[in-house]
């Protein structure tokens, strides 16, 4: 009795201290309808978050006065700069249909399945963990929204993460892409080389399992693969940054984010991805040999027998492109 | 009458202070919220740990150890159900910044701008070597450790230690 009254501080900290080292080994998780979830997870992050998003809608508010009705200059000049850019984006648009038709028909040829982005929920942060050791977000939508556990979170620049927990109705967190505990199935889109995109302690991505003897170039595209059966198929997730030769065989391939991670205000949660086969749409079946002839020069077709017996115009095949 | 020059550390003294239910609760759960919150819209808020800095006033103010570790587990705690990482890595480095502080609270001068600044530094260091070695050797992750970046995080929040303190100060009430 006298030794812990003698060190009734130090008995204190080391029963705190070993409370906890417990409470390391042994997390209690609560079931939810969205997925098991810690209950002091629970009970704290619900019980700061309603402060948090009141504060940020109201902040909203107010920078909605502001930009839509006060800070107003240059948007006459911006809306004319915008038109014209518009323009330029809706030739290439047309000519990249083309080639997407076409990619769709050969696909379908193929029986490609592939998943599609079926619906989306836009999403506000409203927070993050607070620390370095964890890359996490928390949006202001929840189960009632249709979040789920691994749902995949995006922008329109790229990947930003996928759905690690769902704490009630209108709060959910998402875990990064650069969360040391990530990891995406990715392809370098030129080589169509494959490998995982993981996160790192420091936040930096690296692409993992790219053979040393292959060939990868600083500025490289890379896109989600569909391998890892969470995120759809050719979604942008960075840019190559640095090569350099790794441990085991591997390339260290160091991959600058197509999405500013640590900036964001809005994203995408995608809540239903449906698995068809790509088809061509209101597109008629068309035989090989038409499809080639509408890509090569021409050359003069001899003309039928009209029934009618009329002369047949000798340039009428030429006039194909 | 020329007495001789006691000084402030003295034993004798030393002042106890003590704070309301409503700040030792909602202080804490303000600033945790702060530093998760505040830093998707204020960017410049993102290298604070409020938390370390609360645990660390509140120790060097209350002088009483037992009050100064449980703050620290308490605050501790309260970060690690935001992050994605076991309970606890958080927890004990705080709840041994919260004793450590509090022994050094009664031994130094811990009014003076440069000694607070000095001891932030120094606590937050140890903060990062608990989490860090906690989240190497207990939960097994792979750590980062960036001395240069330390250092500047370290610095940058003894600063804010130094301007933090002198706002708090208003919220303590004399034993």
């Amino acid at each position: 009795m006298n030794f812990f009254k003698r060190h009734e501080n130090a008995v204190v900290l080391a029963v705190v201290l070993l409370a906890q080292l417990l409470a390391l080994a042994v997390q209690v998780k609560r079931q939810t309808p969205a997925g098991p979830v810690t209950l002091l997870r629970l009970v704290a992050v619900n019980t700061l978050a309603p402060f948090e998003r009141s504060a940020i809608y109201l902040g909203g508010g107010a920078r909605h006065v502001w930009n839509n009705y006060v800070d107003l200059l240059h948007v006459r000049q911006e809306n004319l700069r915008l038109k014209a850019e518009f323009e330029q984006v809706r030739l290439a648009r047309t000519r990249e249909l083309e080639d997407a038709r076409q990619a769709h028909r050969l696909q379908a040829l193929l029986g490609f399945k592939e998943k599609w982005i079926d619906q989306t929920v836009a999403a506000q942060v409203i927070g993050t963990s607070g620390t370095e050791s964890s890359r996490l977000l928390y949006l202001d939508k929840g189960g009632r929204d249709g979040i789920r556990v691994d749902q995949p979170v995006i922008t329109p620049d790229g990947v930003v993460g996928k759905v690690l927990a769902v704490f009630g109705d209108h709060i959910s967190q998402v875990l990064l892409i650069s969360d040391a505990t990530s990891g995406v199935g990715a392809t370098l889109v030129s080589s169509r080389l494959q490998g995982i995109i993981k996160g790192s302690p420091n936040g930096e991505l690296t692409l993992n399992y790219i053979m040393g003897d292959e060939t990868v170039h600083p500025g490289e595209i890379i896109v989600t693969s569909g391998g890892d059966r969470i995120f759809p198929k050719g979604l942008p997730l960075g840019t190559v940054a640095k090569v350099a030769m790794g441990r085991n065989l591997f390339l260290d391939v160091r991959v600058k984010p197509a999405v500013p991670l640590n900036r964001l205000e809005e994203v995408l949660v995608i809540t239903s991805q449906v698995a068809r086969e790509p088809e061509a749409a209101g597109q008629p079946h068309v035989r090989a040999s038409d499809v080639l002839s509408q890509h090569l020069p021409g050359v003069p077709q001899a003309a039928a027998p009209s029934p009618s017996g009329a002369a047949p115009n000798a340039n009428q095949g030429a006039q194909k492109p | 009458m020329k007495g001789i020059r006691i000084s402030y550390t003295s034993r004798e003294q030393v002042e106890v202070y003590r704070f309301s239910w409503p700040v030792s609760i909602g202080l804490p759960l303000a600033m945790v919220g702060l530093q998760a919150f505040a830093p998707v819209r204020l960017a410049f808020l993102r290298p604070f740990d409020f938390g370390l800095l609360l645990t660390i006033f509140f120790a060097i103010s209350r002088r009483s150890p037992v009050s100064g570790l449980l703050t620290g587990a308490f605050i501790g705690l309260l970060q690690d159900c935001l992050t994605s990482t076991p309970f606890g890595v958080f927890g004990i480095a705080k709840t041994l910044v919260g004793y450590g502080a509090r022994s050094i609270g009664v031994a130094i001068d811990v009014e003076n701008p440069s000694t607070r600044f000095l001891m932030t530094f120094v606590f937050y260091v140890l903060h990062l070597g608990v989490v860090l070695a906690t989240e190497h050797w207990l939960v097994g992750q792979q750590i980062h450790f960036n001395l240069g970046h330390e250092t500047g995080m370290a610095v940058v929040n003894a600063l804010m230690a130094v301007f933090l303190f002198s706002l708090l100060n208003r919220l303590k009430i004399r034993v």
